[in-house]
């Protein structure tokens, strides 16, 4: 499968938060402006293509020649707790913008399980380090694309009549249905 | 049983339902209720896991530095999940197939750092068991009626029986993504009905 193909398909058709249901609580939660969204997107995109080129190398290099692959879910939770940690510390020393922009959203990034879901699924798919990366990367943005488009579609939201029993979480979910039916129709690109 | 253990008990049942009301854990909830019989296994898959973690760090409390709480409860927490994945994988290896990657993602479930950080931590054991067969026990309920829903809308089935004819066809939307988010906005808009009508 070329690069290409991998890239689309994680971008549209197996869109992370609308197909695969990864990433779903920053999806609902941070995604009442397109500006705090986009910041979301943005930084998880760097957290999910960072972790899982590292994950990738600590399983190809330690977990997998000593037969530890049952300890993936532990090594890969620390891995990225620490590296979200580090990224934060070093963002912060070395360009205090993007840390302000991007900063309050990187300690939620932890718990958000589309960065250990994609980890792990690296590495469940047999990708090699390229296609990884790739996946990684597409999915990222495919998560960025989602909440944008959703964060929009919530702030003319807010602006009409809604039926008191359906006001807050109900219709973002219904709203969420909806977006989920349009990039059903990526669905036969990439067979 | 005395008045404080009921309320730490029932509290995670219908006041702060962590599906219908608190929303955490929305992951799993709609990636794998595609049937009634895997929501209710993921259900019952987090309750293990939670009331295992509870009773863990309630236990351990005092000995973690308050600085580096978070990761070594992150750390209990992953161990028992890599157990009972082991432990799915050989006695219940179909539900381990139907599941897939919502099995180590449990790790990342809010509920259990949740459920660790806000009671766990402050509480005793026996008390932290209450509490996490009681956000446990409302987890499983959640899953299993959003399994419900889905299975009879889109399969004509519940609990695998099938109960529609040949030449009926179900709304095959709802065992696909976008029904999931359908049919959790109308459950929740139920619960919310029958909330306030009390």
């Amino acid at each position: 499968m070329s690069y290409l193909m991998i890239f689309i398909t994680a971008v549209f058709v197996n869109n992370i938060v609308l197909s695969q249901f990864l990433g779903i609580c920053p999806f609902l939660g941070v995604s009442k402006k397109i500006s705090t969204a986009a910041g979301m997107g943005f930084a998880v995109m760097f957290v999910i293509t960072l972790s899982t080129i590292v994950t990738f190398l600590i399983y190809y290099t330690f977990l997998q020649p000593y037969n530890l692959g049952f300890m993936m879910t532990v090594t890969f939770i620390l891995v990225i707790a620490s590296l979200v940690q580090m990224v934060e510390i070093i963002l912060k020393k070395v360009s205090p913008a993007l840390y302000q922009a991007l900063g309050i959203f990187l300690p939620l990034i932890t718990t958000n399980c589309a960065v250990l879901g994609i980890a792990i699924l690296t590495i469940q798919k047999n990708y090699n380090i390229v296609a990884g990366t790739c996946y990684a990367l597409a999915s990222a943005i495919g998560f960025t694309l989602a909440i944008i488009i959703f964060a929009g579609i919530r702030e003319r939201l807010a602006y009409t009549k809604i039926p008191t029993s359906l006001q807050g979480t109900p219709i973002a979910l219904i709203t969420a249905s909806l977006l989920s039916m349009a990039f059903m129709g990526f669905a036969g690109i990439g067979g | 049983m005395n008045k404080q253990s009921y309320i730490n008990l029932t509290r995670g049942i219908i006041k702060e339902n962590p599906t219908f009301v608190m929303l955490l854990g929305m992951c799993p909830t709609l990636g794998v209720t595609t049937s009634a019989s895997n929501g209710f296994g993921m259900g019952i898959a987090t309750l293990f896991v939670l009331i295992f973690s509870n009773i863990m760090i309630s236990l351990i409390k005092n000995v973690i530095p308050p600085m580096v709480r978070i990761p070594s409860y992150i750390v209990v927490i992953a161990s028992i999940v890599t157990v009972m994945e082991l432990l799915m994988a050989a006695y219940l290896p179909t539900l381990h197939g139907a599941l897939g990657i919502f099995i180590p993602l449990i790790v990342v479930n809010c509920i259990i750092l949740g459920r660790a950080e806000a009671f766990a931590s402050k509480n005793n054991v026996w008390q932290s068991i209450l509490d996490a067969v009681g956000m446990g026990v409302g987890f499983t309920i959640g899953l299993t009626s959003l399994g419900v829903v889905r299975e009879v809308l889109g399969n004509g089935s519940v609990f695998g029986y099938t109960f529609l004819t040949e030449d009926v066809s179900p709304l095959l939307l709802f065992i696909m993504p976008p029904g999931a988010f359908l049919a959790l906005a109308g459950l929740i808009v139920l619960f919310n009905k029958l909330q306030g009508s009390k």
